[in-house]
């Protein structure tokens, strides 16, 4: 049962991913993200991380993905028909992307097999809160602090007069 | 796998899946007779009351309307989308109620983080608002789907904040957790309900919460004046039905987390014979939602629309901070006693 669930968001996930690359229109690129996303949760899901899931929904699939989703649609972007201009990029991005993929796909070849290591936190909201309130708490801050200062960035550049 | 299937336990959980969207949806369309019905009865007008008894026939009516009505498309209207928006507004709303407990046993899923996943899949239905308004290639619905997604992205921050004073009460994020934290009675009278300890945090939950689902008076995304139906006008038949659907399952998915988070959710007086006893929670539960429908409704029939710059000011400005004064000033008491 669990097997088949996986396959069967994973071929969602990685369709959806492809899908965000090959699509012409970018409305339809910002719909095969929030598919990919979910897609995702539902992967964490099976993991039994509930909440990372329902936190990847909620922050990237429910909040800035609407943003992005918000801004395509008041510019009223069109199709990208002179899609010619960036062509030579895909000299350079394909060969980059086979590249990473064979590296990977080297390093997971060559990975010894062994006993799979213990998960040193599982995934309920109690464990993961007390994790990052003890253990991880100036990483967290710090990370905190740095979201504040781009908010606050943002700002300023978006009001010239405050 | 099969073994599953054939297991008690699935039929059990199949059972409660039909009972709980069944009566959901059933509810959900004679909300439709109640709104206009009392709405009527506030301005003095007898309202639908002709197809059978009392008018109880009308949702019927209403539904084979709907079901045979013509369905239009708009000319350059992006297909693909404006198919898929009225599913995209229906699935999340309908996701919210498997993890709502009805009763003690009356639960789908019964979620360690079922609190958050509600507010996962609800952030999603905004989806549906906006894809509606943009395929429909027309500037009153892309209007309203605008309004509507900036209103929902504003509001949706203090509708979440304005419930972290009751985890931080109940010490847990899910619902029949918080359900059974306030179980019993203080000096032997009071409820132990989670309104009398957090009084401000309701008051910025309901509010945050209607504007959420977009009624009056935050109904700006489909404010008749001005933009004939807001992101739905160029719908017809089966895709309205819907959208309006969609709306009620939200406001009854509001109305249900209002009453778990801060009425007590099942909790109530419990007495009788045995099947009297297994059926009183889900029926306080039930009732305790009634009401807050007939407050959406009531507020429907007598308040006048926020004007869209009184909105996002009181939302950022009067909203968001009482909300976070609350959450500072629970912490602290949290952390003395």
């Amino acid at each position: 049962m669990i097997e088949f669930l996986f396959l069967f968001f994973a071929a969602i996930a990685v369709g959806a991913a492809v899908n965000v690359l090959a699509q012409k229109h970018v409305l339809y690129s910002a719909l095969s993200l929030i598919l990919m996303l979910t897609a995702m949760s539902a992967l964490f899901v099976l993991l039994e991380a509930e909440f990372l899931a329902v936190i990847n929904v909620i922050v990237y699939a429910g909040a800035i993905m609407v943003l992005f989703v918000f801004v395509i649609m008041l510019l009223n972007l069109p199709r990208d028909e002179n899609g010619d201009r960036l062509r030579w990029l895909k000299f350079v991005g394909i060969p980059m992307g086979v590249f990473f993929l064979l590296l990977i796909g080297r390093t997971l070849w060559t990975a010894a097999g062994g006993e799979p290591a213990q998960p040193r936190i599982t995934g309920s909201a109690a464990v993961i809160g007390s994790s990052l309130f003890t253990d991880y708490v100036l990483p967290f801050e710090l990370t905190s602090l740095l979201i504040l200062i781009a908010l606050i960035g943002a700002v300023v550049f978006a009001k010239k007069d405050l | 796998m099969i073994a599953y299937f054939a297991s008690p336990e699935f039929a059990v959980l199949l059972a409660k899946m039909i009972i709980i969207l069944g009566g959901v949806l059933g509810a959900l369309a004679y909300t439709s007779l109640v709104e206009r019905r009392v709405i009527a009865f506030v301005q003095m007008r007898p309202g639908p009351n002709r197809v059978g008894p009392f008018g109880l026939l009308q949702p019927i009516a209403d539904g084979l309307k709907f079901l045979f009505k013509e369905q239009t498309v708009p000319a350059n209207a992006n297909i693909l989308l404006y198919y898929l928006a009225p599913i995209a507004a229906m699935i999340p709303a309908l996701l919210s109620f498997s993890v709502i407990p009805f009763g003690p046993d009356l639960i789908i899923a019964d979620l360690d983080v079922s609190l958050l996943f509600i507010f996962a899949v609800t952030s999603l239905g905004v989806y549906g608002i906006v894809l509606g308004g943009w395929s429909s290639n027309s500037k009153y619905p892309l209007m309203g789907a605008m309004r509507s997604s900036a209103q929902m992205l504003s509001y949706e921050l203090s509708l979440t904040l304005s419930v972290v004073g009751v985890l931080m009460i109940a010490n847990t994020v899910s619902l029949s957790q918080i359900v059974t934290s306030q179980q019993g009675y203080w000096f032997g009278v009071v409820p132990r309900w989670n309104i009398f300890v957090q009084p401000i945090a309701f008051l910025v939950y309901l509010i945050s919460g209607i504007a959420e689902t977009n009624r009056l008076p935050f109904d700006l995304a489909e404010s008749e004046q001005e933009l004939v139906a807001g992101w739905h006008t160029e719908y017809s038949g089966m895709k309205f039905a819907m959208f309006m659907l969609a709306e009620y399952a939200n406001m009854v998915t509001v109305s249900a987390l209002a009453t778990i988070l801060f009425f007590g959710g099942w909790s109530g007086p419990v007495f009788g014979p045995q099947w009297l006893q297994m059926a009183l929670p889900t029926a306080w539960f039930l009732l305790k939602i009634a009401a807050f429908m007939l407050l959406y409704i009531v507020l429907r029939a007598t308040v006048p629309r926020f004007r869209y710059d009184q909105l996002m000011r009181f939302g950022w400005k009067f909203l968001l901070p009482a909300s976070l004064a609350n959450i500072l000033f629970t912490s602290f008491l949290a952390a003395l006693s």
